[in-house]
Order: C-alpha cells, then sequence, then structure tokens
C-alpha cells in the first residue's frame, strides 16, 4: 500500500509537469495529434510511417501557421478504442490539441468522432473505412479523407466489371464489415452488367481457404472478390497463388488491400491481384520525387493511408491560415468550402458531410518479372472519378448537412 | 484449511493497521482526480473492479476462468444498449448489464465446473469465445463499430454524468461498493469454505460441503461483478466495442491479476492500475506498448512470483517473524 501511495505520488508529479509544460507551449502553437496503430496488426498500413507523413506536411508548410509552430503529436491506440478515447479525451482537455486526425480502425473513429463532436473538435480520419463516419455518425467537424467501403466497391466492383472480370464469386468474412462490403460490391458489379455467380462466407480469421477457394474455383466465375480485411485477404491470396488460380486466368480482387500489403505479401502471391487505391508513387515525376523523400525518412513506399494522413494536416493548416484562428467552428466552414489541391488529391472537394471527394484508381499488381524495382508493384487499370466513387450526401443518411 | 486457520489468527494483527491504510486509500481516490485525469482513473477503476472480480475466483477457489472477458464484454454491451436504445437510466442500465452478465455466468459455470485445472480453463475460454462470435454477428452489437455515443444520462434522474468529476465519484462509489462485497465475501464462512476448496477439494467433500454449488455460486458472483465493471466502463467511455469480448481481454485481466499478486485483495488493483497507465503513458513511446508489458510480465513472473502486493506482504510477515 505504501508502495502504491509512492507510485501514486511519483505519478502524480510526473502528469503535473506534464502539463504545466503544455500550458506554458500551448499559448503560441497549434498542435494536431496522430492516433493510430503503431504496434498491432495495421502498423504498416498507417503506423509510425504516417507520423512522419504528418510532420513532412507540417515542414512543407513551412513549420509555422499565423506565424505560431505546429506540433504534432502522436500515440498508439493499439486498436483499443478505450485507449483512443481516454487519450484523445486527455488531449483535448489538457494538451492542447487541436485536430486529431489518421484514427486507424472503424471502432475507434467512431468513438473518437462522436467525442470529438461533443467536445467541438475537428478530426480527419484516414485509416478507417466504415461510410458511417459520413453517414449516420456523421459530425459537422468529422471529416473523413483516404477512402471508404463504398469507394472500393465502386472501384473494384465496378470498374473491374468494365475491365472484363463480368462473373464474380464472393469470399466474405463473416461479420457485418464483410457483409457491407460485399452487398456494396455487388450492387456495382450488376450495374454494371457483370452477374454474381456465388458467394461462401469464412469466418473471421480463418487460416485455411482451400475448401472456399475450390468452391469459388468450380463456380465458373472469373473474379474472386475478397470481402475481408487485412489477414484474412493476405492467406487466402497466398492460398490462391498456391492453388494456381489466378494462372488458370482467374483474377482475384481485393477490396481492401494496400501498397503496404502488397509489399508484405511478395509479388509472387499477389501477382495479377486487382484493388483499389487513391494514390501510387509512380503515376508522376511529382509522386515520385515526394516518395523518394518519404523513402528516405522511413524506408517505405507511402499508401494512400499515409498520404491521406499528409493531405489532413496540410489541408488544416491552409484552412487555419486562412481562417486566420485555430478555432474550430470557422476551421470547419473552411475546411469544407475550400478544394483540395495538393499531392495526394487533384481537385478535391469535400461534400456538406465531412467526405472528401477525389479521384481513386483501379490497380492490377505485376508480375515479379514486369517489377523493375523493389517498389514497382501496380499497373493502373482504371480511374474511377471521385463523383461516382464516393457516395452522394442525399444517399449518405447524415443529418448535419448545412 | 490451514490457510483459513492461520488467517484468522492473523486477523486482529491486521486490523487497525489495515483500518489506517483503507482510510488512506479511500482518502488518496478521493482526492486523486485533482492531480490526474478523470478519465483515465476511471479507467483504472473500472479494469481494477474487473480483475478483483477475476481474482475472486482464482485467487479464493482456485478456478482459473479464461473466459471473463465474455462477463465484462456482455455486460458494457448489454447496458450500452439499454442506456441508447432503449433510453435507460444509467443505473439501471448498469444494474441489467450485472443482470446479465449474472445469468451467463450461471450458464457458463455450470458446465465448466464439472472439470478442473486446464479443463476448467479450456471450457471458460471456448464459451466466451463462443459468445464473441455472437457479439460480431447479431445485429445489436453493431459488428465491428461497436455501439457508439451512448448517453451518460443523469443518474437517478438527478446527477448530470456528463460532468467529469460527478462521473468520477459515481465510479468511485460503484469500485468501492464492489471492492467491499469482494471483501466481504472473502471475510465470510462462506469465503473460507471456497478457500477451503481451494486447498483440498477432496477433504471439503468429505467434510460434507456440495462443493460444486460453492463452485457455481462463487462463479456467479464473480462474473456479475466483472458485469458491474463491464457496464461501467460502456456508461463511462460511453461505446462497447468488440475489445472487451475477445480473449485478449480475458488474457489482460489474467495479466493484471498476476502482476498485482493473485489472492490478495489489493493486488488486482495495482496490477490493473499498473497496466492501464502503462498503455496510458506509453502510447506515445517509440517502444511498442505491448512489448514493454510483455518484458514486466516476464520480469514479474521470474523475480517476484507472488506478484508485487503478494511480495511485499510476504516480506512483512517475514520481518512480522524476525522481530518475535
Amino acid at each position: 500500500m505504501r508502495i502504491l501511495n509512492k507510485l501514486l505520488f511519483a505519478l502524480s508529479c510526473t502528469a503535473l509537469a506534464s502539463s504545466a509544460y503544455a500550458q506554458q507551449a500551448s499559448d503560441g502553437v497549434v498542435k494536431i495529434g496522430i492516433l493510430n496503430d503503431q504496434s498491432g496488426v495495421y502498423a504498416d498500413f498507417g503506423g509510425k510511417s504516417s507520423v512522419e507523413a504528418a510532420r513532412m506536411a507540417v515542414q512543407d508548410y513551412g513549420g509555422k501557421v499565423l506565424g505560431v509552430p505546429v506540433e504534432i503529436v502522436s500515440a498508439d491506440h493499439q486498436n483499443k478504442p478505450d485507449v483512443a478515447a481516454s487519450i484523445a479525451r486527455q488531449w483535448y482537455d489538457t494538451e492542447k490539441v487541436d485536430a486529431i486526425m489518421e484514427l486507424t480502425t472503424s471502432s475507434v473513429a467512431l468513438a473518437v468522432q462522436g467525442l470529438s463532436k461533443d467536445k467541438k473538435k475537428i478530426t480527419m480520419t484516414t485509416g478507417a473505412a466504415t461510410t458511417d463516419l459520413t453517414g449516420k455518425q456523421c459530425s459537422p467537424y468529422g471529416f473523413h479523407w483516404a477512402y471508404d467501403t463504398h469507394a472500393l466497391a465502386v472501384g473494384t466492383g465496378g470498374a473491374l466489371v468494365e475491365n472484363g472480370g463480368n462473373k464474380w464469386f464472393f469470399l466474405t468474412a463473416d461479420y457485418a464489415f464483410g457483409y457491407s462490403l460485399e452487398d456494396q460490391t455487388s450492387k456495382f458489379v450488376k450495374s454494371k452488367g457483370g452477374q454474381v455467380v456465388g458467394a461462401v462466407r469464412h469466418p473471421l480469421a480463418a487460416t485455411d481457404y482451400s475448401s472456399f477457394l475450390l468452391q469459388a474455383q468450380s463456380s465458373g466465375a472469373n473474379v474472386i472478390g475478397m470481402a475481408n480485411a487485412g489477414l484474412d485477404t493476405a492467406n487466402a491470396i497466398k492460398q490462391a497463388a498456391e492453388f494456381g488460380i489466378t494462372q488458370g486466368g482467374t483474377r482475384l480482387a481485393a477490396l481492401l488491400f494496400t501498397l503496404a500489403e502488397v509489399k508484405g505479401l511478395g509479388l509472387k502471391a499477389a501477382q495479377g491481384l486487382t484493388l483499389t487505391e487513391g494514390w501510387y508513387w509512380d503515376q508522376s515525376d511529382e509522386n515520385r520525387a515526394f516518395a523518394k523523400k518519404f523513402m528516405d525518412k522511413t524506408g517505405r513506399m507511402p499508401n494512400m493511408i499515409h498520404m491521406g494522413t499528409y493531405s489532413s494536416v496540410l489541408q488544416y493548416l491552409k484552412a487555419v491560415e486562412k481562417a486566420g484562428t485555430d478555432a474550430t467552428e470557422p476551421v470547419a466552414k473552411l475546411l469544407h468550402e475550400m478544394p483540395v489541391q495538393d499531392i495526394f488529391a487533384k481537385n478535391g472537394k469535400v461534400l456538406p458531410n465531412g467526405r472528401m471527394v477525389y479521384d481513386m484508381y483501379l490497380f492490377q499488381v505485376k508480375k515479379p518479372e514486369e517489377s523493375k524495382s523493389d517498389w514497382d508493384m501496380y499497373k493502373q487499370l482504371a480511374k474511377i472519378p471521385g463523383d461516382s466513387a464516393y457516395m452522394k450526401v442525399a444517399d449518405s443518411g447524415c443529418q448535419v448537412t448545412q | 484449511m490451514a490457510v483459513g486457520t492461520q488467517y484468522i489468527a492473523e486477523q486482529p494483527k491486521l486490523r487497525t493497521s489495515s483500518k489506517v491504510l483503507g482510510a488512506i486509500a479511500i482518502a488518496a481516490l478521493l482526492a486523486a482526480p485533482f492531480f490526474f485525469y478523470p478519465v483515465l482513473l476511471m479507467s483504472i477503476l473500472c479494469f481494477a473492479l474487473f480483475a478483483c472480480a477475476f481474482n475472486l475466483l482464482i485467487g479464493y477457489v482456485g478456478l482459473l476462468s479464461f473466459g471473463h472477458a465474455a462477463f465484462f464484454g456482455g455486460a458494457a454491451y448489454f447496458t450500452a444498449h439499454a442506456a441508447k436504445v432503449w433510453g435507460w437510466e444509467p443505473l439501471a442500465a448498469i444494474l441489467l448489464g450485472v443482470a446479465g452478465a449474472a445469468v451467463m455466468g450461471l450458464l457458463m459455470g455450470f458446465l465448466a465446473i464439472r472439470r478442473q485445472g486446464i479443463y476448467f480453463a479450456m471450457i471458460t475460454l471456448a464459451l466466451s469465445q463462443m459468445f464473441a462470435f455472437i457479439c460480431l454477428q447479431v445485429p445489436f452489437t453493431h459488428g465491428e463499430d461497436g455501439i457508439q455515443g451512448v448517453p451518460r444520462g443523469y443518474l437517478l434522474g438527478i446527477l448530470d454524468l456528463n460532468e467529469p468529476l460527478t462521473m468520477y465519484y459515481v465510479t468511485l462509489a460503484i469500485f468501492l461498493f464492489g471492492f467491499f462485497i469482494i471483501w466481504r465475501i472473502v471475510n465470510s464462512p462462506f469465503g473460507n469454505i471456497l478457500k477451503a476448496i481451494r486447498e483440498n477439494e477432496r477433504r471439503a467433500v468429505s467434510l460434507g460441503y456440495r462443493v460444486d454449488r460453492y463452485k457455481l455460486g462463487a462463479f456467479v458472483m464473480s462474473a456479475a461483478l466483472a458485469g458491474l465493471a463491464g457496464g461501467t466502463k460502456a456508461i463511462v467511455f460511453q461505446f462497447a466495442t468488440l475489445t472487451d469480448v475477445n480473449w485478449q481481454m480475458s488474457g489482460e485481466v489474467i495479466l493484471m491479476t498476476l502482476l498485482g499478486g493473485i489472492g490478495t485483495l489489493i493486488g488486482p488493483v495495482v496490477g490493473a492500475s499498473l497496466v492501464i497507465a502503462l498503455q496510458k503513458y506509453f502510447a506515445a513511446w517509440n517502444f511498442p506498448v505491448t512489448v514493454l508489458i510483455g518484458i514486466i510480465f516476464v520480469i514479474c513472473v521470474l523475480l517476484f512470483r507472488r506478484g508485487i502486493v503478494g511480495e511485499i506482504l510476504e516480506l512483512m510477515k517475514r520481518r512480522q517473524k524476525g522481530a518475535a
């Protein structure tokens, strides 16, 4: 017990010291918090590299806004909504953080956006997929930047049909996220004239996909759509490669997969995979130059999550500059109005529900022999204009439309 | 029964000093929100109560449950649903969570107590995983999004829980209530029989106790108290998600209890405070938190197997013996 008290006392001293420091500094600083998974399953997807991306955005902006320095703080929420919520609350209450970004995984993003709505603070989500962020649970101060399930479904579902993949078989993770991806994607497949010949549900975190894949193969489909995420997708792709499914002419379409995961899987297993992303480093000279800078700092090429975080920080700083203040209301209003024009989004715009709309791309993973360098992994198949990729405000179910 | 008699013999000596210590601890808890961030403290209190409830089972009956997350997370879902969808008053919603957890405890316990040791742990793990998959599937939990935006509301229609300090003192009151109940259980004749079962089950049977009933009773109480912690957490954080029903959460509560000291009343509280504070304060570090907690766990198991509080108590006991 005495030890406990001593511990409490010691901790209270450090807490006091750190909060006193924060208050002193908060007088003349704009603080942005990057809250994401830095040690768990999504650490590659965003993680520390996203924090670096945010720092690059601050640097590229000049390090200062309205004459005061910009500071990036970051924390690892360990995929726990309660850890995320208590960090977010503390950032707002005692450390004067002005906005929180990235927010990997849906439960975390919804929780933090919800409490930020109560606290009247801005959140810009790049790491979560759910359309609820700008739908039923939207907030006047909440923005959704990089991608969402709708855009992925339109991209992979719609655009791939136009590209010849018209008979679909779904391999769906057996929970809400999987169903919603499958539903949305089938809708677009059908609207483009394709057909869905079957679907099979696999338990979350399954390790053996052989029976599901054989079922898919015998269905006569020419596309296997993988309505799952992360490790599930990676395992299914690996096993499909072992079965020689892609060599047989059937295409694999991953609904949520980024450059980071493709790199992790390797070209040998991932070749031929079709996926939708919002950015690729080898698309233009400008992108290549940026990616090189990013590579020097983090040792990896950025995916759309890293770039989305970069873009959201940059746009936030532009809005603060233009508003002449870091107060939430005027900045949020400007964020809704200002066009997004940076390395990540060309001619992007923000809908009244907080959804940032920009062009998405359908990519195919190269064969090992086509790849010229370590990170040379995508071939662009199609461009999906933002207006068709993202949900209309009227369909989103968001009530805070101004 | 050796432990029981030993305990009774020690009791008078501990009484006065433990009263003083208890008073200091309560005073510290009352003053804490002025020094620490209230949400962090509330989080610690919820997990501490959860760990205490778990400890009731492992520390005093010797049953290692690997499925306590089901009660904790299940109650969080019940409470969140009642408060958000049905618009229940927060205390009633929490009580619903407790009742739900108790019913689940009765069902799970009924099946699990028939086996011992590793089999008991595996049955509880299996049943709690089944529950976790149900939570993933049924519509009212909203899958991986979780139930979000649960209103804190007004306690008994009067106290505004949106005030952080009010919420803190309500959480503290719930924690102390739960802790008091555990203390009462442990120091009751019922508790002594539980300890007898832990020490030597066959002898307890031969003494004429219906061991299964006692075990089931303890299991249900532990589940209900874990539910109290989970329901309170849902109101504090205003959401209920899959994180709380996953098996990792069952593992985490074992970790908290082991770090603090199994079979000591205050140990789980210390363990929970340590784990939650680490998760929070080291979130901004460059070093992965999970690895850090793992390292601490390994050190703890290698160097002080009785846990932090367990070792301190042992040290005190040895000193007393030396003095006498």
